[in-house]
């Protein structure tokens, strides 16, 4: 079964640098490093001590509010640091990767099993960290059922790793995971996908969208809110099509496989392309040969540009990413910047901005603000590039004088910060939108719950 | 790179120091600055605000250059030394360099107390609560000069400034937070505490209050008339001018509001830099025009006589509203002020609209002054928000309505 959703609000950012579909094995990495801030609210209970021995899959850390949901190795190998910041809190478990990896073998799923049993060997096994709930956009609460299931297989991000290019020849693994997934809700899975070529096209036990239009319409809370929005009380997951590989391998074989495709992509890479690498592993096995110049002033992004982390050079692909963008940093003034005519850069307006001139161009944009924070005065321009049946502005705001009851009615439970990328993107007064959306779900978790 | 580089080290050294926002108003005006993002969009779109108030400003100037033209036209043709230009806007008699310099020195020194006074005040509150001085006042400065009288007298204007800013805006919280449009507050205080200055027959020429002085001392001179069109119709007179002269904006009134044809291609270029709101401007010509055509309806079905003091206005053709007064001024530069309008899509049909009714309403209605243009935006300001707030209940309720057909 599939159905066309076509959104028309939306912006398209086009930046050079996009991958070459060439994948590459990338320098194997000494240094793995998991980070819990990745697993947002998760409060980790540390297991692998320093200097514990840990096999591919082992645990490293469990929730603390939930002992059974465990968080594993990507790697086997010695944790030789476990990093800590203010008041003891966990940053990082580094883990020294070994010449031969071992993994812990969990055994061939029976996928006719239970929801019951599929939850636990989810929990059990270090997957579960890759479902994510909504409301909070944080890691699903594994007592509470899902009204539905929602993945996104096309990436409209600018830059962001083709899916279909990505997830070839993995059909079977992601069936696996989709029918496992399928037996945790009632409301079933809901899959959109750019083409039906997508090799998440022609799943069973799956709804099938087709979705187009500009960016976010790749977006899964783009799919949520235009299938089944959530509601008071309801909660929907969400799984990363890559990830659904990874759980999918772990149903199949037994083995905890963190292994996966990364686009490298940027203005700042020199030869952009696919490589195959671990969850965890130090960004610099990447990005630096054949890739960015040593010496450059280059951004480092985890993730892609609206939404990634940035990292240093020794820094680490984060749980969810499977980009790591390179653009330049924009630390430079530049003269008459704010009324001279400009053409190379993007804008939605057209005040001396010429980029309405050239759709099609792609753009080499740097990591300056354009401009300095100020208050929210111009209006309209957030809503031509939120698809989201939400006032942009409205619940932005909301969540800045923390009115949880008017946070509620705006609809905070449908969203996540990444839906407020393109308004933090087209924002004049340069507002962190992403930031005070997180704010305001972690102020609605800690009061509501 | 000399420049640019002492500028950098002079920010870096001082970077504690409490009046560091004045030298950044200076610095960001020269360079736009070096920062970056953060964790969040690691990019942003080329515009900001400084870029967004520029595009209004911009839009204006045509009107500010006709403005002192038509000053000093008026001014000579009150006084009889030239003839009534006939060639329409392109006319000799009107593009002199003779009437631009007598506007030329009345006009400058209103923009220079309206940008003084106002960014000084700007400037002392961003350093008293520690944030970057804000660029409202940008656009506000340019506007102040636009709309009032062209004889005002500049202290006046100074204090009606610091008034306007200070209560119109700061004590709100800055630009972004203010209710009532800057502009408009600072005209509203002239009006109310200076109303001889701002109405009557003799403020709208240059030079007509100091003949009007000259004659009270017992000089034989002629006295100087004035009067705008809104004047003559509230007293039932004819206006006097070809509507062409109207459009054109060859006529007496407030310094910027007389080129119906340069403002209308100043909105027009709003709406093209998608920087004013065309909804707003749309929906309040329509008001305007629909609240025109229920006057005349009552005067073509004799509901009132000619003896009426309203006659004059009411009679009007509905669609020469658009053309005389401070309508289209205020519809495309002040109603669509995107802080104080309402805020949501929906809310600027709904708010235009009132505002382009509401307009003629008070233009016809209002005994003392013959003008609602900025009365009418004031009060709707003030409504702005109530409008948004039920638009936005809508979107709530449906949600609402979501959760019950779950439940049932």
């Amino acid at each position: 079964m599939s159905k066309d959703i076509r959104i028309k609000k939306g912006l398209d950012i086009k930046l050079v640098g996009e991958a070459e579909k060439a994948t590459e094995n990338a320098i194997v990495s000494n240094f793995y490093s998991i980070r819990p801030e990745d697993f947002h609210s998760i409060i980790p209970k540390l297991v692998a001590k320093e200097g514990a021995r840990v096999k591919a899959g082992e645990t490293l850390f469990y929730n603390k509010d939930n002992e059974a949901m465990k968080f594993v190795s990507p790697v086997s190998g010695e944790v030789t640091e476990v990093q800590r910041g203010p008041r003891r809190r966990i940053d990082a478990i580094k883990i020294t990767a070994d010449k031969e990896q071992a993994h812990v073998d969990h055994g061939k799923f029976d996928l006719s099993s239970d929801a019951e049993k599929v939850k636990a060997h989810l929990l059990a096994s270090g997957c579960w960290a890759f479902i994510k709930q909504r409301p909070y956009d944080v890691v699903a609460n594994s007592d509470k059922s899902p009204k539905a299931i929602f993945v996104s297989g096309y990436a409209s991000a600018p830059l962001a790793a083709d899916l279909d290019y990505t997830l070839a020849g993995k059909e079977a693994e992601l069936q696996a995971a989709v029918t496992a997934l399928s037996k945790l809700t009632d409301g079933g899975v809901h899959v959109s996908v750019g083409s039906y070529n997508s090799p998440l096209a022609k799943l069973d036990n799956t709804t099938t969208y087709n979705v187009s239009g500009p960016h976010p319409s790749g977006n899964v809370g783009t799919l949520i809110n235009k299938v089944s929005p959530v509601n008071k009380g309801e909660v929907v997951w969400t799984v990363n099509a890559q990830d659904l590989v990874i759980i999918g391998e772990l149903l199949l074989t037994g083995k905890f496989n963190a292994e996966r495709i990364v686009a490298l992509a940027g203005s700042s890479v020199k030869k952009p392309r696919y490589f195959k690498t671990l969850i965890g592993a130090e960004v610099s096995t990447m990005v630096y040969d054949n890739g960015v110049e040593q010496n450059g002033n280059d951004r480092i992004i985890s993730g892609n540009v609206l939404t990634g982390k940035h990292v240093q050079p020794d820094g680490f692909l984060d749980y969810y990413s499977n980009v790591i963008t390179v653009i330049p940093e924009g630390d430079d003034y530049e003269f008459f910047g704010w009324n001279k005519p400009v053409f190379n850069k993007i804008s939605t307006s057209r005040a001396l901005t010429f980029s309405w001139l050239s759709p099609k161009k792609k753009y080499d944009l740097n990591t300056n603000t354009n401009g300095e924070h100020r208050a929210f005065v111009t209006t309209g321009t957030y809503e031509e590039v939120f698809p989201l049946d939400i006032y942009p502005m409205q619940i932005l705001k909301a969540c800045m004088y923390q009115d949880l009851d008017e946070m509620e009615a705006l609809g905070m439970y449908e969203v996540a910060p990444e839906d407020f990328a393109l308004t933090e993107f087209v924002c004049v007064s340069k507002q962190p939108h992403q930031k005070i959306i997180r704010e305001g779900l972690d102020l609605m978790l800690k009061e509501i719950g | 790179m000399g420049l640019k580089q002492n500028l950098h080290n002079f920010r870096q050294k001082n970077k504690d120091k409490k009046w560091l926002p004045a030298f950044s108003a200076i610095h960001t005006f020269l360079f736009l600055p070096n920062e970056t993002t953060h964790n969040g969009t690691h990019i942003k779109v080329a515009d900001d605000l400084k870029r967004t108030m520029n595009t209004v400003i911009m839009a204006m100037i045509p009107c500010l250059i006709f403005g002192m033209f038509n000053a000093g036209y008026q001014h000579h043709l009150a006084f009889g030394e030239i003839t009534q230009a006939t060639g329409g806007f392109f006319s000799s008699e009107f593009w002199t360099l003779d009437n631009f310099s007598v506007g030329f020195w009345k006009v400058i020194p209103l923009v220079i107390v309206s940008y003084v006074v106002g960014l000084a005040i700007e400037i002392l509150f961003a350093i008293k609560n520690s944030h970057e001085v804000e660029e409202g006042y940008l656009v506000t400065g340019m506007l102040v000069p636009l709309i009032v009288p062209i004889d005002t007298p500049l202290w006046m204007l100074a204090v009606a400034v610091a008034f306007g800013v200070v209560i119109g805006k700061e004590v709100f919280g800055g630009t972004g937070m203010n209710i009532l449009n800057p502009a408009l507050t600072i005209r509203a205080f002239l009006f109310f505490a200076y109303p001889t200055w701002m109405s009557g027959d003799k403020v709208w020429v240059h030079g007509a209050v100091e003949q009007d002085q000259l004659i009270a001392a017992g000089q034989n001179v002629d006295a100087i008339s004035g009067e705008t069109i809104l004047g003559s119709l509230a007293q039932n007179k004819e206006a006097g001018y070809e509507i062409m002269d109207m459009f054109y904006g060859l006529i007496p009134g407030s310094v910027g509001e007389t080129s119906t044809l340069l403002i209308l291609l100043g909105g027009l270029f709003l709406i093209f830099t998608k920087i004013g709101s065309w909804r707003i401007m749309l929906s309040s010509v329509i008001g305007a025009l629909v609240m025109g055509l229920i006057f005349n309806g009552v005067v073509s079905s004799g509901w009132i006589t000619e003896s009426s003091k309203f006659y004059g206005l009411m009679s009007t053709e509905f669609w020469h509203h658009l053309l005389i007064g401070g309508f289209a001024f205020g519809t495309v530069f002040m109603a669509t002020d995107p802080v104080t309008a309402s805020q949501t899509n929906k809310g600027k049909w709904i708010y235009g609209f009132l505002v382009g009714f509401i307009s003629i309403m008070i233009r016809v209605f209002n005994p003392a002054y013959p003008e609602g243009v900025m009365l009418a935006i004031l009060l709707m300001n003030v409504f702005a928000p109530t409008i948004d707030h039920y638009v936005v209940q809508g979107n709530v309720k449906k949600r609402m309505k979501r959760v019950k057909a779950k439940v049932a």
